[in-house]
This record gives C-alpha cells, sequence and structure tokens, in this order.
C-alpha cells in the first residue's frame, strides 16, 4: 500500500473543483488513458486577469486525483504570471509530499497548467523539441534532459517516477543513463565550481542523501544515522546502532558518509559527529 | 477495523480456526526437534509425518513425494532449479507469459544467464496457446513450468494435457498451483506432473509453509544444502507449527472440495453478475468456463483501479488491481497484458477472490456499493462521456 499523506487522502476522497467549466478562458488536457494518467484543466479569470474558478477532470490513482485538487487551490485567486512561477514540487509540497513513485502526478498537474495558459494566450504547444527517446511514454531527449536539470535527477529510477520515461520496455535505459550524465557534466563545466545552492535546498538535498543512499548502506551492518543539523557548510550527525560503538565509526564518516554527502550534494561539505 | 470485507483470497487467506487449533500445542507444548532422539522429539517426528500424509492426500501424491518449504517462491524455485542440475546439458525452458512471479522472474533471470526461455502467449481469454508450446519442445528443453491455474484471472489450464505431452518425450514438467491446489481438485496420478508447488496461506494455513510434490523417479537436488531433514532433500529444522498448520489445511481443503466448491462458486457468480448487470462499461477478463471458482476479474473502462481500491478501502473491502498504479511500475499487470486486455481496460482491473468463509451478506454489499464508487470516479474522468460511450 502507498503512503499518502493524510492530505493526499483527504484531496482524494473530497476533490475540490471536480468537473467541467463553461466559457473556460484557457484548458488544458494531458495524458492519456494508455499512460494511466489524464489531466483536463480548465480556468476562467476575473476582469482583473485573475483566475476567478478553476475545474478539472482526472482519470487516475489517488494521487493523480489529489494532485489535480491541490492544483486547483493553488490556482485560485492568483494572475496568471503567478500560475506561470508554479512548479510540481508547489503541487507535492501542498499535499506534504508524495511517494517518489507518484511525482510524475504532480508533473502531469503542472504541464496541465502550462498548456491551459497557453491555449488562453491563443498559442498552441510546440511540438516537444528533440528526439524521442522512450517510444512507450513518448518522451523526448530535451524533456529529460530538462527535468533532470530543473529536479536535480540522479538516475533512471529517478527519471522514471518523475516523468514515466524508461518505465516501460525499458530499452531506453541506457539512452537516460547518457542524458544523466551530459546533464550532470554540463552543470560542472557551466558553473565553475560546486552548483549554487539555497540554504534551504542544501538541507533538503543532504537529508534525501542520507535517505535514499548512507541509511540504506550503514542499516544493513545493524547501524544507522540522524541528521541533527546543517550549518553552513558542516552537517552534524549522530550515529546509532552498531555504529555508535564501531571502533571504525570515524572512518565510516568520513570516508564514507562525507564523501557520499560532497559527490551527491556539494563538494564543500564537513561531516561531525554529535556525541550524546 | 470496524468492518473488514475480505474479497483478496488469492492473495493470501485467514487462517481456519481449526488450524491455528492444531498448531497451538507445538509452539510451547511439542517444542521438541524432530531429529532428536529422545522420545519428546519423536513425538513430534511423528506428527509431521501425519501432516504430510495430509497434504500429499490432497493431491493424491504419495507422502514421501511431499518435501515441505518456507513459501511457494521456494518451492518454485527448488523446482526449477533442480530440473535444470539434472539435465546441465540442456540449456532450454519452456514456460508461460503469465506465471507468477516466482516462476517469471526466475525465467527471465536464467535468460540473462545464457538459457533459452519459449515465453507461450494466451488469448484475449487467458487461454493458452498450446500448439505453440508443443511446438516449442525440443530435445534441448529441461523444464517445461506452466501454473495450474492463474491468480489474477482464475483461468485454470490444461495441465493433465500439457503433462502427458511433456512426459512422451521425457520432459521435466513443473506445475506452480499454488492457486488451484485446496480450489479445484488436484490430482498428481491423473495428471503425471513430476513437481507441484503449493502453498499453505493461499489454503487458510499460516503463512511460511508450503510443499514441493516431486514425483518418485524425478532426478532431484536440494535448493538449501544442510541437515538430513526432509530426507536431505532439503536443509534446515522444520517450522513444525506451521507444517501441522497446513496438514489440517489441506485436511479442510480436502473436505472442502469433497462437498463441493458449490457455495463459493455460487456467491462469486452472483457477484459477478451483479457487477455486470449494474455497472456499464465493465469487461470480464479470462475464460468463463475455465475458471477458478472463487475469482472473478473484471475491468472497469474510464477509470483507475488504485483509485477504485482505495474507495473500496473507505467501505473496508479488501480486493486488488492489475493496474499499474497499485504495483509501482507504470505499466499494468503482465498478465492482462499477456491476454491482449487493451491498456485503456487494464489501468481500471479490479480482481475480488472470495473463500469459503465469505457470506451472502458480503456479496450483497459489494454489488451495492461498488456501482456508487465506478460512477464517482468517472464523473470525474475527463474520457467518460455517459453510460454509452464507447472507447475510441
Amino acid at each position: 500500500m502507498w503512503e499518502y499523506t493524510d492530505k493526499v487522502k483527504e484531496h482524494f476522497l473530497n476533490p475540490r473543483n471536480v468537473g467541467e467549466l463553461e466559457d473556460a478562458d484557457g484548458v488544458g488536457e494531458v495524458g492519456s488513458m494508455a499512460c494511466g494518467d489524464a489531466l483536463k484543466l480548465a480556468f476562467k479569470l476575473d476582469e482583473n486577469g485573475n483566475i476567478a474558478d478553476v475545474k478539472f477532470q482526472t482519470f487516475g490513482c489517488a494521487s493523480a486525483i489529489a494532485s489535480s485538487s491541490a492544483l486547483t487551490e493553488l490556482l485560485k485567486g492568483k494572475s496568471l504570471a503567478e500560475a506561470e512561477e508554479l512548479t510540481n514540487d508547489d503541487i507535492a509540497a501542498y499535499l506534504g509530499g508524495l511517494p517518489k513513485e507518484k511525482m510524475h502526478c504532480s508533473v502531469l498537474g503542472r504541464d496541465a497548467l502550462k498548456k491551459a495558459i497557453l491555449n488562453y494566450r491563443g498559442e498552441t504547444e510546440a511540438a516537444p523539441e528533440g528526439n524521442l527517446v522512450c517510444e512507450c511514454f513518448g518522451v523526448t531527449d530535451k524533456q529529460i534532459e530538462d527535468t533532470v536539470r530543473e529536479n536535480g535527477l540522479r538516475s533512471v529510477e529517478d527519471v522514471t517516477s518523475y516523468i514515466k520515461a524508461g518505465g516501460g520496455c525499458e530499452n531506453c535505459h541506457q539512452d537516460i543513463e547518457g542524458i544523466i550524465r551530459r546533464v550532470h557534466q554540463q552543470t560542472g563545466d557551466a558553473a565553475p565550481g560546486p552548483r549554487k545552492l539555497t540554504n534551504i535546498q542544501k538541507i533538503k538535498l543532504v537529508e534525501e542523501t542520507l535517505e535514499r543512499e548512507i541509511k540504506p548502506a550503514l542499516r544493513k551492518d545493524g547501524g544507522d544515522i540522524e541528521l541533527v543539523d546543517v550549518d553552513g557548510g558542516t552537517v552534524y550527525v549522530k550515529l546509532i546502532g552498531t555504529c555508535a560503538n564501531c571502533s571504525a565509526s570515524e572512518l565510516t564518516l568520513k570516508n564514507y558518509v562525507e564523501e557520499k554527502l560532497r559527490e551527491l550534494v556539494t563538494p564543500e561539505l564537513r561531516v561531525e559527529e554529535v556525541r550524546q | 477495523m470496524s468492518r473488514m470485507i475480505y474479497m483478496d483470497n488469492n492473495a493470501t487467506t485467514r487462517v481456519a480456526p481449526e488450524v491455528v487449533e492444531a498448531m497451538t500445542p507445538f509452539f510451547s507444548e511439542y517444542y521438541g526437534n524432530p531429529s532428536s532422539m529422545h522420545t519428546f522429539g519423536g513425538t513430534v517426528g511423528r506428527k509431521i509425518a501425519e501432516a504430510r500424509e495430509k497434504t500429499a492426500a490432497l493431491i493424491n501424491a504419495n507422502p514421501d513425494e511431499i518435501i515441505f518449504t518456507s513459501c511457494g517462491t521456494e518451492s518454485d524455485s527448488t523446482a526449477i532449479w533442480a530440473a535444470l542440475k539434472a539435465n546441465p546439458q540442456k540449456r532450454h525452458i519452456v514456460t508461460t507469459r503469465v506465471e507468477h512471479p516466482a516462476v517469471k522472474n526466475l525465467c527471465e533471470h536464467l535468460e540473462k544467464t545464457g538459457y533459452r526461455v519459449s515465453w507461450v502467449p494466451v488469448d484475449r481469454e487467458g487461454r493458452l496457446d498450446l500448439d505453440f508450446l508443443y511446438d516449442s519442445l525440443t530435445d534441448d528443453t529441461a523444464i517445461v513450468s506452466v501454473m495450474w491455474a492463474n491468480n489474477e484471472s482464475g483461468v485454470i489450464f490444461p495441465v493433465e494435457q500439457i503433462a502427458r505431452a511433456t512426459a512422451e518425450r521425457g520432459i521435466v514438467f513443473h506445475t506452480d498451483a499454488v492457486q488451484a491446489a485446496g480450489k479445484v481438485p488436484v490430482d498428481v496420478k491423473a495428471s503425471p506432473v513430476n513437481m507441484l508447488s503449493l502453498s499453505g496461506h493461499k489454503i487458510h494455513a499460516p503463512k511460511g509453509v508450503a510443499a514441493l510434490y516431486v514425483k518418485k523417479g524425478t532426478k532431484f537436488s536440494p535448493f538449501l544444502i544442510g541437515g538430513h531433514q526432509e530426507k536431505g532433500r532439503r536443509g534446515g529444522t522444520e517450522n513444525v507449527a506451521s507444517i501441522i498448520g497446513l496438514g489440517r489445511a489441506a485436511e479442510l481443503a480436502a473436505a472442502h472440495l469433497q462437498d463441493g466448491t458449490g457455495h463459493v462458486r455460487g456467491l462469486r457468480d452472483k457477484l459477478e453478475a451483479g457487477i455486470l448487470e449494474n455497472i456499464s462499461n465493465t469487461l470480464l477478463n479470462g475464460d468463463p468456463n475455465m475458471r477458478l471458482p472463487n475469482t472473478v476479474s473484471v475491468s472497469f473502462e474510464y477509470v483507475e483501479g488504485e483509485a477504485i481500491l482505495l474507495m473500496m478501502d473507505q467501505l473496508g473491502i479488501c480486493a486488488s488491481s492489475g493496474s499499474a498504479c497499485t504495483s509501482g511500475t507504470l505499466e499494468p499487470s503482465h498478465v492482462l497484458r499477456a491476454m491482449g486486455v487493451p491498456f485503456t481496460a487494464a489501468h481500471g482491473s479490479v480482481r475480488l477472490s472470495l473463500s469459503m468463509y465469505t457470506t451472502e451478506q458480503e456479496v450483497d454489499f459489494v454489488i451495492r456499493e461498488l456501482p456508487p464508487i465506478i460512477e464517482r470516479l468517472r464523473r470525474m474522468s475527463p474520457f467518460w462521456k455517459g453510460a454509452s460511450c464507447n472507447l475510441q
């Protein structure tokens, strides 16, 4: 069973703003039944150009319905300029987070919004740029590249969670890996030194790396690690379980934890252990 | 939980009270090791022998042809590895596209390590392409592994026919009968398979115990090498209480088959008819004439399975789905896709599987509560244009 937040469940069971909108100013449709989820979003503007009403129709799982509902709530009263700033992360954050495998539901919302705004302006969406990489879900290299860059994705699995590419026949996995490598090389080349992270981004990334990479490895040996604080370039952690009493804990900390965080977050990090 | 209507018996079953009763003394009263020399352990050994007789009787086998294992997956793995080791020069495996992951993923793994695998397809109703199967058999074929009945569609395969064809050619035949045992008559003398897997928790015994039938004379080598338990065919101290439980459950299942499975079949038919009559644009998955009596698999067009399951869950109804979203992958179940169920319908599939504990009130409740759920989700769906709409 998926671990949905209460907010996701609540929005799934009592979705806001379901239905069609007559005389809509902008309508956006994304996804298909074959893909497993689809969303139709319609909005109406008031005399000041702010979103007065917004409605959705969704075919999909609980998190797709909840993401659509959240999106409509986020949009109400916003100007188009503000609406354009909305990201899939905002949708996920509004719901208190989504399981990683369900992030594509929030991406679906953002895409429908983009399309609806284009529709309002009378523009048609340019065909997705680039070459088709994932034939199963019709995703191009350009789309994968953008998503990898925007969300700092590191693995094929991440890419699949966000835009489904690679989730079908798996024939394109090598291509996706190539794109990920290329993007990270480029970001490395483009900005001399590490990529600039805000404090919040840094903390989030440290947390993610601990959860995804470091904790599972330590748990295999019966240990664990807890994040205590992040202060500037210093990450304070507490070692737990067998790690706490392990004579090699200093080595674990410097050679493994610090190395991993430097590799995946930013090279200027230092790890310090907090002892009780 | 306040009210719970359990219609997911192909996933797992409630342990029968009679089974719990039979098991209970074997935790802190008769806790001896059956391998021990003393009388205390020997008593336990005799009880295991009885459980073996009862398990064998369920499938008309001889007791010494039964090996107790820890799960259906272990039984399947043991069977397939044993056949491959017995014929190291043979590098070909025949199986189906709709096997349980216990067989499917193992065969995919073997494919990567150099074995050639023929994947027998099924038709729209989930029936095996027997010609394909027979044409695949070669002198290089080490094993044929075909499930007795499919867990998702409930379709029963012609195991007897396949067993005769493979026997004629001297090819080892294994069948995963985890879904069939206890639900339909399974007779290894009438259907001369070489090996057969069955699992406790599908027949009201606990999780963590299963059996592998190995026909006398079949070349065998153990998967778990260790002590002399199970006559050296499966090392490891016996899971005594659970084995006793499996024996008792097998006995109950045999009695249940004797009395006829009319009760379960009747309720399933009522449930199925009730769903198909009250909900438009619903497809039945699987051959209606050759199905497990407890299983109904349907696809609701225009809606997605996970959403249906979670709404049912709100009412305490437990079921499962072949939808992509329930599995953590992006594609609907390999079984429904092999059957050629269109993606558009496969995403909205729901499987309800009954047991002898299912009541008519529960069936009536589901028939009453399911239509509004589908209706509600369809009203949310951008593709739904009313009951008469057809998929493009």
